[in-house]
């Protein structure tokens, strides 16, 4: 541990941390926009300054590794005034349009310039001129939102691993695009929606719905793969509208795809939601309780094993269900039934 | 014919751009044509590639050199070699009126020179050449009687700073560097040059790269460093083929690759092209680039001297600044030391620029006062206009009025007047620059080249120059000034690298200075120094009409009314003050006020 001043308050840390995350353990606030801390520290949006006695000029917090006996302000009037101005350039080049914005009330940027009660810019100039891009089945682009904090880039790069998109241009025209301004072509996981700290990217799915804000939240388990990530159901009108996961929990907050975009089943007409039974041959299916469904396969399972023994019987678990889930059937088909014909989905 | 005839041309950038190749192939073709008929003449005759002679602004400029006699000529083109052969070569008689004059050696007298000391003497394509002025006995000597800790001592104590424009002391950042455990150490040679107007670390490349890759073994026999890199910009052809001629002739011979004189050292040198971004030549953004990235600047700390590229104990050093490194080794600290002023050891070369008589490549004792480098070696202002300002150190630097005429040009003179050396640029302005209008050019610059990194640079910069813009367009309000200091302070101090950090350094000294411009521009709409057309109206004076009609088909929204070989005249309710009228009139009718 390395012990440091931070706002003439004695602070612990552990060796390796950097100035932002002291500060954090210390429960001392500093506004940050470009910074994740599941990510490499990037020092983009300059908010996180902080002055370090004996620095001659002010340095970004999450990339200063705090050093013992370090002596740190993250507060004055000249620091306060240099993040006003940067929020005030930000705000410059946006469309302010957070009435009709998907993201208000869940916005970094929004939440800044409230903070800092920012309500004309004293900069009026030109803004950057984008279009809506969605010719993807879930990702929304408004570029002329973008903030270039890079965490779509990063989140991309390194924990996703893909590496779909970069930066291009240069200056005031700088922007985060696919290779070459083509489509966006990826995997569509939409890690970098669950990043961006404006509504520069949502959900396509997510258009005229209700907002964040208000909404009931319920936490579970993903239920399609055996990897079991938290997520948070978010509803509305007892219809589930959108999916996030907490970065607290054991998937640090990342999703795939089907977890964060799939979830429309859980409403659909067509889901099944009682067992189904064909009482006869030709006929159709028709609702049945689940005694009567479970009495109809027991017996129809001991029947089969009478007359042609426990290895007619087989059985197929899912990739779906958990490590404990698939031992308990493995169990039922040893143990229950007497066989050993039993296997798994993803084996083929 | 039995003299020795040695003619040198000059085929630096600024020669070829002049027709320097021309001027060759015109002396082949004339020594030919000329009863330089056979042979044995012929071998007594060569015909150097020489380095730049820093004197740009008179070339082709071309050295005769009969049995020893040197004779410079300036402003040489094809059409003239026949005479020089005829009259000179042959006739033994200098063609007197193209000699160069007095102010060609008043600019060379003037001057002392460490880097610049072998170019135009030596080809740099040769390493023979280099070899013959004591080329890669600093190597030798440092590798083979000193150790990596002496060759820093001697670094450190000859007070030797980065040319590149930080002016961090060289010696104390390779001890820095040394220091860190490392299974490997890199030395890169920043090449990047990219302000406005420079041409330093161009020049030296061109016309003595040896001096450069010398400098680099010895940097790294000093931290460690088996692999250097020389990121250079693909804009600088001329300097990558030379830096590669030089870089195979240094292998064959064995001073680049394994076991160098004789010892345990390795060490090789690869070249990296840079693609043309300006922010490359920051240092963070110059690693990123090597790795591959996007030139984009890291936040320090971590200093490259510790985690630089792959993450390994780097070293970074501009081209001139390498280029001292082998005088220094040979010559010791102390005399190196011996020149230049208390705190700024050494020379500086300078790109002298803008509005003044000897355009060129300069090498100054650090210290040398302004005045002496403008009015002495620069000759002073051309056409007898009155001097306004000198733009020292890229765009990012500041505006230098008269009243510091006599400041001593070091990295703490500029500084103590809100420029900055920079890389060396320096570009004298006249009355007839706006002080608005040049801070509006190089913040187009600055922000053209931000990386998009960091909100203040990318934003901020942007907002300035749409200040400036409308100031010069005659729609400044009252409280701009004030709104452009805050915003370049706040840019300033918050931006990530040196760019955005430096980039308000020429609004920031143009209002500091010349502020009486600022307020003319906005509270009388007036451009004193009557550039910014917006703020002009333009007449036709009638005295002076031929009535050639020249203005009037230049004119674009039919302003300009007349019959031919009439006065004409401008409707200022129509025109839109391009100014293209005045550019066309040969008869300066066009006035503008």
């Amino acid at each position: 541990m390395i012990s440091l001043t931070i706002d003439e308050k004695k602070i612990e840390a552990p060796e390796g941390a950097t100035v932002l995350e002291a500060a954090r353990l210390a429960k001392i606030d500093i506004p940050t926009l470009c910074h994740d801390p599941r990510m490499k520290p990037h020092g983009a949006c300059r908010l996180c300054i902080v002055d370090i006695a004996g620095l001659p000029r002010p340095v970004t917090s999450c990339t200063t590794p705090a050093t013992d006996g370090m002596v740190v302000t993250t507060t004055n009037p000249r620091l306060e005034r240099l993040r006003k101005t940067t929020v005030e350039l930000l705000l410059s080049d946006h469309p302010n349009d957070c009435m009709v914005c998907i993201k208000a009330g869940d916005c970094t940027l929004q939440n800044l310039a409230y903070k800092y009660a920012i309500r004309e810019s004293r900069f009026k100039g030109a803004v950057r001129q984008h279009n809506r891009v969605d010719n993807n089945p879930f990702i929304m682009r408004e570029q002329d939102k973008c903030v270039l904090c890079g965490l779509c880039v990063r989140v991309c790069d390194e924990v996703q691993g893909v590496g779909a998109i970069g930066y291009a241009n240069r200056g005031f025209e700088s922007d985060i695009c696919p290779p070459f301004k083509n489509e966006l072509n990826c995997e569509f996981c939409g890690q970098c929606v669950s990043v961006c700290p404006t509504g520069a990217l949502s959900a396509k799915m997510w258009a005229g719905q209700p907002r964040l804000e208000g909404m009931e939240n319920t936490e579970t388990t993903c239920t399609y793969c055996g990897c079991g990530c938290n997520i948070t159901l978010h509803s509305h009108a007892n219809k589930v509208v959108r999916v996030s996961s907490r970065s607290d929990n054991h998937n640090r907050g990342w999703l795939c795809v089907k977890g964060r975009f799939g979830y429309e089943f859980i409403n659909s007409k067509d889901r099944l939601t009682t067992p189904l039974i064909r009482r006869e041959k030709g006929g159709k299916l028709e609702p049945a309780t689940w005694d009567e469904a479970l009495d109809l396969v027991v017996a129809k399972m001991s029947a089969i094993k009478e007359q042609h023994g426990a290895d007619a019987i087989g059985g197929l678990a899912s990739a779906r269900c958990t490590n404990e889930e698939n031992y308990l059937f493995q169990k039922l088909m040893r143990v229950g039934i007497g066989t050993n014909n039993v296997d798994h989905c993803a084996r083929y | 014919m039995n003299s020795e005839i040695i003619v040198n041309v000059c085929m630096g950038t600024g020669g070829i751009a002049a027709g320097a190749e021309m001027v060759m192939t015109a002396f082949k073709e004339e020594f030919e044509a000329a009863g330089v008929k056979n042979a044995r003449i012929e071998e007594r005759c060569r015909l150097h590639k020489v380095g730049c002679r820093g004197f740009c602004a008179r070339d082709v400029l071309v050295d005769i050199n009969v049995d020893g006699e040197v004779s410079t000529y300036q402003y040489i083109q094809p059409e003239m070699v026949k005479r020089l052969i005829q009259d000179h070569v042959i006739g033994k008689q200098p063609v007197t009126e193209w000699l160069v004059g007095d102010d060609y050696h008043v600019f060379h007298d003037n001057q002392t020179k460490i880097v610049l000391a072998d170019l135009g003497k030596i080809n740099p394509e040769s390493i023979d050449d280099y070899l013959g002025v004591g080329g890669y006995t600093a190597a030798k000597k440092a590798l083979t009687t000193m150790t990596p800790a002496e060759v820093i001592v001697t670094v450190k104590n000859s007070g030797l700073r980065g040319r590149g424009g930080g002016g961090f002391p060289t010696g104390l950042k390779w001890s820095l560097c040394a220091a860190n455990e490392a299974d490997q150490r890199y030395v890169i040679c920043n090449a990047d040059e990219g302000d406005p107007g420079a041409f330093m670390d161009r020049s030296v490349v061109e016309g003595n790269p040896h001096a450069v890759i010398e400098g680099m073994i010895v940097t790294a026999y000093a931290i460690g460093a088996s692999i250097g890199y020389v990121y250079i910009r693909a804009e600088y052809p001329l300097a990558v083929d030379r830096l590669r001629i030089a870089i195979a002739a240094a292998r064959e011979r064995g001073y680049l690759g394994k076991k160098l004189f004789g010892g345990q050292f390795d060490f090789d040198v690869k070249i990296k092209l840079g693609a043309g971004a300006f922010v490359c030549g920051e240092e963070t953004a110059l690693i990123a680039s090597i790795e591959g990235e996007r030139g984009m600047p890291r936040a320090k700390p971590p200093f490259p001297a510790n985690k630089g590229l792959w993450g390994k104990p780097t070293i970074i050093n501009n081209v001139e600044t390498l280029a001292n490194i082998p005088p220094i080794i040979n010559k010791g600290a102390e005399w190196f030391a011996s020149i230049g002023s208390e705190k700024s050891k050494g020379t500086k070369v300078i790109a002298l620029t803008g509005k003044i008589r000897n355009t060129g490549l300069i090498e100054i004792p650090m210290g040398m006062p302004l005045n002496d480098i403008i009015f002495k070696i620069g000759g002073g202002i051309e056409g007898d206009k009155l001097f306004k300002a000198v733009q020292t150190g890229g765009p990012s630097g500041g505006c230098i009025p008269q009243q510091y005429i006599d400041l001593p040009v070091d990295y703490e003179g500029l500084k103590s007047v809100g420029s900055m050396m920079g890389s060396g640029g320096m570009v004298v302005l006249d009355e007839t620059d706006c002080m608005v209008n040049i801070a509006k050019f190089f913040l187009q610059f600055t922000q053209d080249e931000s990386c998009g990194k960091c909100v203040p640079c990318r934003i901020g910069t942007k907002r300035l120059l749409e200040i400036l813009t409308r100031i010069t367009e005659g729609k400044g309000k009252k409280g701009d000034i004030e709104l452009l200091q805050e915003l370049a302070e706040d840019v300033r101090d918050s931006s990530l690298c040196g760019l955005g950090m430096s980039a308000p350094n020429p609004v920031l000294s143009t209002i500091k200075y010349f502020r009486h411009e600022y307020e003319a521009h906005i509270n009388q709409k007036k451009c004193p120094a009557k550039v910014c057309n917006k703020l002009l109206t333009f007449f036709i004076r009638q005295d002076m009409c031929v009535g050639c009609g020249m203005c009037l088909k230049a004119c674009s929204v039919n302003a300009i009314t007349g019959e031919k070989k009439q006065p004409h005249h401008i409707d200022n309710t129509l025109c839109i003050q391009c100014g293209s009228c005045f550019d066309v009139c040969k008869f300066s009718a066009v006035i503008k006020d």
